[in-house]
């Protein structure tokens, strides 16, 4: 029997995060019931503690929580963006899924980067690189991916700005004269360059005006729809959770409070925050 | 030690005391086994300022011994005033032979240029080095460029390259064409012209490079695959002097400098000195042969 019997994408193995020095009883004093992140006794901080979950082939999945609750921080350890304090991460897209992604070399974790996973951020200053033009952002990932043809490259980066709406002919301008949608858009189209299975968005529309928001969150879904691509969606924001998602997580201090189908979390949740957060939408 | 001479009590052979030399000469061997790799080095100032060739002249005094012959070009010229003074202080410094002729000559030190004829396997060429790391114009910190170069992770060089085709349609990196050396380091080879970057590929000569200022040592060893970037449709071009020949002796396959005349009209000149005194049968092999010692001999005789 291989690791991978339940047909699962990605699976995260009590991922944990803490910054500064923590003693046996730091994950005993912080969390939800204490209302704190900070442990009393070292002064550590813990990001976020004993995360796990399934992800399965196209499905989506929300990370929902205020501010500080540690929910971008999972998927930054799960892009490499953050080393983790513990815990462990499989993708059943590399090595079958018996290989722990976040105990790899450098080279690996960017191999799996780059052919295997996509990362928007809200910022798109973190995502793209504004010396180069929009073009040159999505040719990077094909390089990284072994294109070496510009002509390929530039037909690819064209599609793909084409798909995510962005007019074609501004290809070769830098994304610091585009709009933040557009800036938005071209993230995009970086991070699915190479047909990832699976997709990381942390606060996509966040910093977006409403109707620029919904035109991101509807090619998001066309996206879903079209490439069939898993992601995580993180979100501070209720109505993006219910529009993108199939199943959700809740956060608070560092931990999962609550995880469940996202209608179910919407229509009756459980734990008390879910609650507050629920009847804080509507 | 320099035998019956003036600064004989003062100075070691080749200037650079034995300790460094054994430093500069350990590094070498490092940078030689790691073809493209820039190994860093320490040293004590030289007697020249920083920018004046003193990186070439660590590599140089550090592997020079009393039977080679040593030739210094800069630009191709053997007559420059950088080419001129280094030579005399090499002279100085060693009473080693120095020489025009390129065929002559065991050790050659350079700025920009390689010989147009070509190296044997019993020569050495050292290279003056004014920005060793070729990453610099896509990423400004140290430490980045330094793991990138661990990891082989290069995609920004790439796509810069892709980024000047776009917006020139040619890349247009003129001088100091990166390389990709036996295929693992990207290389920057000194700003030497695109013309002389095939120069460097699967050559019979001991390639070594050296700068000063960042005090950084590479090497591309004989026999080593050296190759420019390109993508698999937008090729690697040398310098097209097509159009152009050498105006002293009609000779076209050369690398040509371009000189301006009053009027503006354009003409070009064969760059490497020696080559042109041999092409045009001229026969000036000028043999500088301790001149200089010759001279302090005399200074001291006073």
């Amino acid at each position: 029997m291989t690791r991978n019997d339940n047909n699962w994408l990605l699976r995260v193995n009590n991922l944990t995060k803490i910054y500064g020095e923590p003693n046996e009883r730091t994950l005993e004093l912080t969390g939800p019931e204490f209302n704190s992140n900070i442990c009393p006794e070292t002064e550590s901080i813990v990001a976020c503690a004993d995360i796990s979950f399934d992800l399965y082939p196209g499905e989506v999945l929300g990370i929902v929580g205020e501010s500080g609750s540690g929910k971008s921080t999972v998927v930054k350890m799960l892009y490499f963006d953050l080393e983790k304090t513990a815990g462990d991460a499989w993708l059943s897209a590399y090595e079958s899924g018996e290989v722990n992604i976040l105990e790899e070399s450098n080279q690996r974790k960017r191999f799996i980067r780059n052919r295997l996973m996509g990362m928007v951020y809200q910022n798109p200053r973190d995502g793209l690189n504004f010396g180069f033009s929009s073009g040159g952002n999505i040719a990077e990932k094909l390089i990284m991916a072994g294109q070496m043809h510009v002509g390929n490259i530039r037909e690819r980066a064209s599609d793909l700005l084409y798909k995510t709406e962005v007019p074609v002919q501004r290809m070769d301008d830098r994304p610091g004269t585009f709009s933040g949608g557009m800036q938005q858009r071209v993230q995009i189209s970086k991070a699915i360059a190479n047909n990832p299975p699976l997709l990381f968005l942390d606060e996509v529309t966040t910093g977006l005006d409403v109707s620029v928001q919904a035109k991101v969150l509807d090619l998001i879904r066309e996206l879903q729809n079209d490439l069939g691509i898993a992601m995580i969606v993180v979100s501070h924001d209720l109505s993006v959770i219910r529009m993108l998602t199939d199943r959700t997580i809740v956060m608070k201090n560092g931990r999962i409070v609550e995880s469940g189908l996202t209608d179910q979390i919407l229509q009756d949740p459980q734990h008390e925050y879910s609650q507050l957060l629920v009847s804080s939408l509507l | 030690m320099i035998e019956n001479k003036k600064y004989a009590n003062k100075y070691n052979f080749a200037f650079i005391d034995e300790a460094t030399k054994k430093e500069i000469r350990r590094k070498l061997l490092k940078a030689v086994a790691l073809p493209g790799h820039q190994v860093p080095y320490s040293s004590p100032e030289m007697p020249i300022s920083r920018g004046w060739g003193t990186g070439g002249l660590h590599v140089t005094l550090s592997v020079i011994g009393r039977d080679d012959v040593f030739k210094i070009i800069d630009q191709g010229s053997d007559a420059s005033v950088n080419a001129c003074n280094l030579r005399e202080f090499v002279n100085f410094m060693t009473g080693c032979k120095t020489t025009f002729d390129t065929a002559e000559a065991t050790l050659i030190q350079t700025r920009h240029r390689i010989t147009e004829e070509e190296l044997k396997e019993n020569q050495i060429i050292v290279f003056q080095v004014p920005l060793p790391e070729p990453l610099r114009m896509v990423e400004r910190y140290e430490a980045k460029t330094l793991q990138m170069h661990a990891e082989a992770d290069y995609s920004k060089m790439w796509v810069s390259l892709y980024e000047s085709y776009v917006r020139y349609g040619a890349i247009m990196q003129g001088a100091g064409y990166p390389v990709m050396v036996n295929k693992r380091y990207i290389m920057s080879p000194s700003p030497i012209p695109r013309w002389d970057t095939p120069n460097l590929h699967q050559a019979k000569t001991l390639f070594l490079f050296g700068a000063g200022r960042e005090k950084r040592l590479y090497a591309v060893p004989p026999y080593t695959d050296v190759e420019p970037l390109e993508f698999e449709d937008v090729n690697f071009e040398i310098e097209d002097f097509s159009e152009a020949k050498c105006y002293k002796t009609n000779y076209k396959k050369a690398f040509l400098d371009e000189l301006y005349a009053d009027d503006n009209s354009r003409k070009y000149v064969i760059s490497d000195s020696n080559f042109l005194d041999k092409i045009s049968d001229k026969d000036e092999t000028h043999q500088y042969s301790n001149k200089y010692i010759d001279q302090l001999e005399a200074y001291d005789q006073k």
